[in-house]
């Protein structure tokens, strides 16, 4: 496959260029909003924190916010190019294989009968549920002698989104009060939430993006297919299981910070290739800045585009994601 | 003894597989029986006889008033609703030779909320009889939408539904938002249209659901059950579809047709129920076997017998509460779907 940068000094630069454009990324997301802000307040608000309304905003609301959408975006990002990786199917991603509604349901489950409010819950009871339902669709997908088709484990896939939603919806339709809050959480958004969110589940998601980097050799291995990588000397289980809890740790993460936030991982997976071609030590770090950069941008986006109402960012993501999805599934899958 | 039980006419003749007749016998019985209970079981009980008394008008006035105002609507919205999305997934099962797919998942379904959540938040002060219009609509829309963009230089089934089931999320997320960014959503109405997106029949009225729904019932229904064989000779392939002088095309759009408008009339009173599309066909051609004159039928009435029964469980498991009834076809759906994917692992 022909990717766009070829040499290493390209590859750099660009690297170098997503990383400017994140961090730009991120000061975008805190300046611009419902009150503009402007970018010297954020220097002082950090530098000389003196209370004031705005600084206020920038520490509770605004930089919060921005870290999530950019860690969101990083992490199923990357989960999806390693679930890609090791399924061979150019559609899996948290979002299409269920994980993201399991993780979701562990949540509105163990919240409404379990009374479980804490941050540390939160993000336990989401890496449960992603854990769960990625070894479950895994298991249903690979049932058989052919073994893991892209048309099954898929099915499978949405089988388990429809079903978890379902009862999520239902558990939340009987639960009362919050529904409001809770259903803004449940389409994914960014919105509303503080930096002790942010805190609790960046430390696993962080263990999971460097987990993935340094898979990333081994997952090159894997992609020239099993029998090679066994031939090799690879214990391709043991890569497969490594790159497993990675994904746990990258969507259970992000589910717990963001909700359900679909597309990312499919998307991003594929520009990244078409940019840098197919090895992973490239495809990681890119996948991670470029996700990171969507959601940023996506973000940015649901505060304008129905001003002043905001929509949840997981809505961005699915207008944008499906011509992309389109283009994807009509282009053909590996069988 | 002879499989087949004929009838003749003066001018017509036509031959009912005895099997297939037991089984919609004893289905008949069943729903008639799941009916009784139904409407019997609630936050007040009446017992099955005194239904029936009731029914036939000899019953007292207060269980007459519980029994034809607020429980029979409900329960013969959910024997339409479900017969309606199990006909349309039979159909759509036969149409695209892919016995995994229903309208739910991809995508039609979706499209249909989509058209009545546009319906219910922007153009309320309509007439009720326009929303399966809307619904429709809203099939239709996704429908074509996921048939062009599976279209290249044919149809296959993995592509078609891949694209689907993308077309299904996105469909729901562009739901969501409309819901949320309404500018005068209160909660109430957002309770309303999510209850509406998960499938529940609860507080359905005889003048402004069972009336909506039962013209678009009443034709499609019918229509379907007579173009079923077509589905036999499309079942061959194309190849042998088209040398058998078998108008294919046509009879695929019209038995696509059918099957959209079915889903999305059923979607507009019932609300995006899961699952139910892909299990009845499975099931009735389990009972009666692969030929689709029998299999319309027999998915019909499957179908509004596990409605009745999800909304059975959805109104009496978690009382005073009332769940929406797609919350337990998904319950049953779900490992449904598992054991298909088991059982078509050899094929």
């Amino acid at each position: 496959m022909k990717s766009l940068l070829i040499t290493r000094t390209q590859k750099v630069a660009g690297l170098l260029i997503g990383l400017l454009v994140f961090l730009a990324g991120i000061v975008c997301s805190v300046v611009f909003g419902v009150a503009d802000i402007s970018w010297h307040t954020i220097v002082q608000s950090y530098m000389h924190f003196d209370g004031s309304q705005d600084q206020l905003i920038i520490r509770t609301t605004r930089m919060p916010r921005a870290l999530i959408a950019a860690l969101a975006g990083a992490s199923l990002a990357v989960a999806g190019t390693l679930m890609q990786g090791i399924t061979r199917n150019q559609l899996a991603s948290p979002s299409l294989f269920g994980i993201n509604a399991g993780a979701a349901f562990f949540i509105v489950a163990g919240t409404a009968f379990f009374d479980a409010g804490s941050l540390s819950a939160y993000a336990t009871l989401a890496f449960a549920g992603a854990a769960f339902t990625a070894l479950l669709v895994y298991l249903l997908g690979s049932i058989g002698s052919d073994g893991l088709t892209p048309l099954k484990v898929t099915l499978a896939g949405a089988a388990m989104t429809a079903f978890f939603s379902s009862i999520s919806l239902g558990i939340l339709l009987t639960g009362g009060q919050t529904f409001d809050q809770v259903l803004y959480w449940f389409v994914g958004s960014v919105a509303g939430r503080d930096m002790g969110i942010f805190n609790s589940a960046a430390p696993y998601m962080g263990v999971g993006l460097i987990g993935a980097w340094v898979l990333a050799r081994h997952m090159n291995l894997l992609g020239l297919g099993e029998d090679v990588a066994t031939g090799l000397g690879q214990k391709t289980m043991i890569i497969k299981l490594a790159a497993g809890i990675s994904i746990v740790l990258l969507a259970g993460g992000s589910v717990s910070i963001a909700g359900p936030i679909a597309f990312v991982g499919i998307i991003i997976p594929h520009v990244t290739r078409y940019l840098v071609g197919i090895d992973y030590r490239w495809v990681i770090p890119y996948c991670a800045i470029l996700g990171g950069i969507l959601l940023l941008g996506a973000d940015i986006g649901s505060r304008f585009i129905a001003f002043p109402k905001e929509v949840p960012v997981g809505v961005m993501t699915a207008i944008i994601g499906v011509p992309f999805f389109v283009y994807i599934a009509r282009k053909g899958v590996r069988a | 003894m002879n499989d087949w039980l004929i009838f003749r006419g003066r001018k017509h003749s036509f031959q009912i597989n005895r099997r297939t007749l037991i089984v919609v016998l004893l289905l008949i019985a069943a729903n008639l029986a799941a009916m009784i209970i139904c409407t019997g079981l609630g936050s007040l009980n009446i017992s099955p006889i005194e239904v029936i008394r009731t029914l036939f008008g000899t019953g007292d006035a207060s269980n007459h008033m519980i029994i034809f105002s607020l429980r029979l609507p409900r329960v013969v919205i959910a024997i339409m609703v479900g017969a309606a999305l199990a006909v349309s997934g039979a159909l759509l099962q036969g149409i695209v030779r892919n016995p995994l797919t229903s309208p739910d998942v991809i995508g039609i379904s979706g499209g249909a909320s989509l058209g009545t959540i546009v319906f219910i938040l922007y153009f309320s002060e309509l007439s009720i009889r326009f929303m399966p219009l809307w619904s429709i609509g809203g099939a239709f829309a996704a429908a074509i939408l996921v048939y062009l963009f599976a279209y290249r230089g044919g149809i296959t089934p993995l592509r078609l539904v891949l694209i689907g089931i993308g077309m299904a999320t996105a469909l729901t997320a562009v739901t969501y938002m409309l819901i949320l960014t309404a500018s005068f959503t209160p909660t109430a109405v957002a309770v309303k249209a999510f209850t509406f997106m998960t499938g529940s029949i609860y507080g359905v009225s005889w003048k402004r659901d069972v009336l909506t729904l039962l013209p678009w019932f009443s034709i499609l229904l019918p229509v379907s059950i007579i173009y079923a064989r077509h589905l036999n000779v499309q079942e061959l392939g194309d190849e042998v579809a088209t040398s058998v002088g078998s108008s294919l095309q046509a009879k695929r759009t019209i038995l696509l047709f059918v099957s959209v408008a079915l889903a999305g009339s059923a979607v507009a009173i019932g609300g995006a129920i899961n699952f139910i599309g892909l299990m009845a066909p499975h099931i009735a051609r389990k009972l009666v076997g692969p030929a689709y004159g029998g299999v319309i039928p027999v998915s019909a009435l499957i179908g509004s017998l596990i409605l009745l029964l999800s909304d059975l469980v959805a109104r009496i498991a978690f009382l005073p509460l009332d769940i929406p009834a797609g919350v337990f076809t998904a319950a049953i759906g779900a490992p449904f779907f598992i054991y298909l994917l088991y059982r078509h692992r050899r094929s």
